[in-house]
């Protein structure tokens, strides 16, 4: 009776920790190139789902206030006083550390990964989480939680007990649950205590596959050997980075989330890999994001390339062109992993939504949308990737110059823009620019031999119609800003790539008066910047406080980049990962998480920093045809 | 075994295969290009590897017709229809078997496991080879049955 009383305070007391929903920049991010688990602070894996990205979760706490609906694995000491999560050191391991009155302890959690080597000569599973608590100092008592949900919360799991584990039915895919304790199963699922002392460890397998038999991964040696390899997989992974400039941890950390992000299979990057985390807490913006968006390309190969990950970027520009073929020439703004069209946008009625943000919607509706900025962007992604190339093969020639004759018949359309608004089409300032990007990108790739066979006339002259089109409607003399559509009056923080784009000097008049424009009508306060004026308004959107350091330093002034670089460091979690957006009021993050947009912004503005400070060209200078850029060094 | 008949009706067949499978990649049904995948076997250049796998699907083409005609001396008889059920038989285990062990056998394809190292290579097919679009089944198909029903039309028995 004393147990069970001693029992039912020890989950009461983890109940307290487990009811304050997370913020979510408490959450750490684990992954193996082909899917993303999030991991609270509290030790609590809130968001998994396998076997890729875009999968239902096994554990969706993330998207309700009732952790039990969604689903969730918690592992952690009963009486917790402080908790601190960090990676290891260039990896993409985590160790959540639980600092306790009578002791502490160390989590691990980690997805393991290995080599294609190692894995021909060694039985692994398809896919695991491992995780493992080791007690460091004096005494701690571990409480184990796993209440796994399927179907994105909607249907309960059977788990079944096994002389190897517990093994559950899902679909067609079996999860299987070994431990070094006993689990008891209940009512919601398994939950084990356990009391260790100094250098007592806990471990736990988690495995998904498809296929029978599956593999039963051992622990003890074999998972602390997972655990090193994996470590040290990712630590020389991140040394393959030729980075020398400022900023090099958040600059490592970004390149280590965009990995995780990146689906290594086909070579996509996936946008986020969460659904619905709410761009408004309590409202209805949240989006799935788990999908690939084509509006990341050129910045995401500026990444890449710019830290020497040419694998990684052979790999996307491959993907890019080849897996959208399908749609070519018209191009959609995004396509699953493998190149399908993203599923039809629904709204899932039984999860409540992070802190209530309703609704839960999987799926993207912007999948029907307009969105002319894409061509520009697959186009210039190419373009950057073809300085280390000497020629394309034909077909990948041919699937260019289509995208650039569909470019050339339709970039005076009025379209949704890289904003996706669900409003209606405009005649978008920056859907212009990125299909003059496109053409001259062209243009300048037929230049070097390259490609061969553009119709350079064809090219030239619509090229310099758009240009002829933004430079005389798209600037706004009462404004004195380039505007966000033809003839308009709103601004948007997209103005701020036309330099980076090379269609204009950063120091030259009419970009030095729109960046003050666009600071004074967007600014959100400390550095940060919103995407466009909205009522209410939502977060400050990370990228475009990454896109105005950028163009800082395009207009020489390093000074100001630098101090606008550091101040936007500060809204990253403690593990230097960003979300899409920053409530300017709090400081929390907002939206999907973890973010490969803003994870390359940051990127796309530290190497900027860097070839500047280096006195070097543009990188538009090297791609580009007709561009406009400032002399190394040049001042405001 | 008509071996003469083998010999140009199984070319021809095997020629529209080819034509058909382009066909319904041009027309944006699939994404999947079997002579590419199977040219870059071989080599990873783009252009090469298509004309290679040209040759070989052209190869294994004819080596596959064989099996049909012989299907059809051991029935004794031919015709469109049992050409064409045996081209769909031959689909099914393209798409459920073949396509299953490819990236296994295939030094430049991923598999669905591949990972967190990316080097430049194909994707995997998928279950039914759906990851090359959904209507992939569909062209292999079609494809497929149309090879059976050429040389259930055109080969002539050897009685």
């Amino acid at each position: 009776m004393a147990s069970l009383r001693r029992l039912a305070i020890i989950y009461s007391v983890v109940l307290s920790h487990l009811d304050q929903a997370p913020k979510i920049q408490d959450y750490g991010a684990i992954g193996d190139c082909r899917t993303v688990a999030l991991i609270s602070r509290y030790g609590s894996i809130d968001w998994l789902c396998w076997p890729s990205f875009d999968c239902p979760p096994i554990f969706a706490a993330l998207l309700d206030h009732d952790k039990e609906k969604g689903g969730y694995w918690v592992i952690a000491p009963v009486e917790v006083h402080k908790f601190e999560h960090a990676y290891v050191r260039n990896s993409n391991v985590l160790e959540t550390r639980f600092i306790c009155s009578s002791g502490s302890a160390t989590l691990t959690d980690l997805m393991p990964v290995a080599s294609e080597a190692f894995k021909r000569h060694n039985l692994i599973p398809d896919h695991e989480l491992l995780r493992q608590i080791k007690c460091t100092v004096g005494q701690v008592e571990i409480e184990v939680r796993f209440c796994p949900r399927s179907n994105y919360g909607s249907t309960p799991v059977n788990i079944r007990s096994n002389p190897w584990g517990w093994r559950m039915d899902v679909g067609r895919g079996i999860y299987t649950l070994r431990g070094s304790i006993p689990l008891f199963i209940d009512d919601s699922g398994a939950r084990a205590t356990a009391s260790l002392k100094q250098g007592d460890v806990l471990q736990f397998s988690l495995t998904y596959s498809e296929e029978s038999p599956t593999v039963l991964p051992a622990l003890g040696e074999r998972a602390r050997n997972a655990i090193e390899r994996s470590i040290a997989w990712w630590q020389q992974w991140a040394n393959i980075s030729n980075y020398k400039g400022p900023y090099r941890e958040a600059v490592t950390r970004s390149a280590l989330a965009l990995k995780m992000l990146a689906y290594a299979p086909s070579g996509a990057v996936v946008a986020a890999a969460t659904t619905s985390l709410p761009e408004r807490i309590g409202d209805t913006l949240n989006w799935d994001y788990r999908y690939c968006w084509l509006r990341d390309a050129s910045l995401t190969i500026r990444a890449l390339v710019g830290l020497g990950f040419m694998d990684e970027a052979e790999s996307f520009v491959s993907w890019l062109l080849q897996a959208t073929r399908l749609t070519q020439p018209e191009l959609r703004i995004l396509y699953s992993v493998f190149g399908r069209i993203a599923p039809v946008e629904r709204e899932l009625k039984n999860l409540s939504g992070y802190c209530d943000s309703s609704p839960v919607r999987i799926g993207n509706g912007a999948r029907d949308q307009l969105q002319l900025d894409v061509y520009g962007e697959v186009i210039d992604a190419s373009a950057q990737y073809a300085q280390h190339i000497s020629r394309f093969d034909r077909s990948t020639q041919k699937v260019l110059i289509g995208l650039g004759n569909y470019v050339a018949r339709n970039w005076d359309r009025p379209d949704e823009g890289i904003w996706e608004p669900r409003s209606g089409r405009r005649n978008n300032t920056y859907s212009r620019l990125l299909c003059w990007t496109a053409l001259d990108r062209l243009l300048a790739l037929d230049e070097k031999a390259v490609i061969s066979g553009a119709p350079r006339e064809l090219f030239r002259r619509e090229r310099d119609r758009i240009r002829r089109q933004i430079e005389t409607r798209a600037w706004n003399q009462e404004l004195e800003s380039y505007v966000s559509t033809l003839d308009g009056d709103d601004l948007d923080a997209s103005l701020l790539r036309i330099p980076w784009y090379g269609f204009e000097d950063a120091c030259c008049p009419r970009m030095q008066s729109t960046y003050r424009a666009v600071r004074k009508h967007l600014g959100a306060g400390d550095d940060l910047l919103f995407r466009y004026r909205r009522e209410p308004s939502e977060g400050a959107f990370g990228i475009c406080g990454f896109w105005a350091v950028e163009h800082l330093a395009l207009s020489g002034n390093l000074q100001e980049a630098h101090r606008e670089f550091d101040q936007l460091l500060k809204y990253g979690n403690g593990l230097g990962l960003f979300a899409e957006e920053i409530d300017p009021r709090t400081g929390d993050a907002l939206g999907n998480f973890p973010q490969a947009f803003t994870h390359v912004g940051l990127i796309s503005a530290a190497l900027t920093l860097a070839e500047k400070e280096r006195g070097q060209e543009h990188p538009a200078a090297k791609t580009g045809s007709d561009v406009k850029s400032s002399s190394p060094g040049a001042a405001a | 075994m008509n071996w003469d008949s083998w010999l140009i009706w199984g070319f021809a067949a095997t020629i529209v295969l080819t034509t058909i499978s382009s066909a319904t990649q041009g027309l944006g049904l699939t994404r999947m290009n079997l002579p590419y995948m199977l040219g870059t076997i071989f080599t990873p250049d783009r252009d090469k590897a298509k004309l290679y796998g040209f040759l070989i699907h052209l190869l294994i083409g004819w080596v596959f017709s064989l099996i049909y005609v012989l299907i059809f001396q051991q029935l004794g008889a031919a015709g469109w229809w049992r050409g064409a059920l045996i081209g769909v038989i031959h689909a099914l285990f393209v798409l459920v078997v073949a396509m299953a062990l490819l990236p296994g056998l295939h030094p430049r394809m991923a598999s669905e496991q591949h990972g967190p190292e990316a080097q430049n290579m194909l994707e995997p097919p998928g279950f039914l080879a759906l990851h090359y679009g959904v209507q992939t089944p569909l062209a292999i198909l079609i494809s497929h049955s149309v090879f059976g029903a050429i040389l259930g039309i055109f080969y002539h028995l050897k009685h």
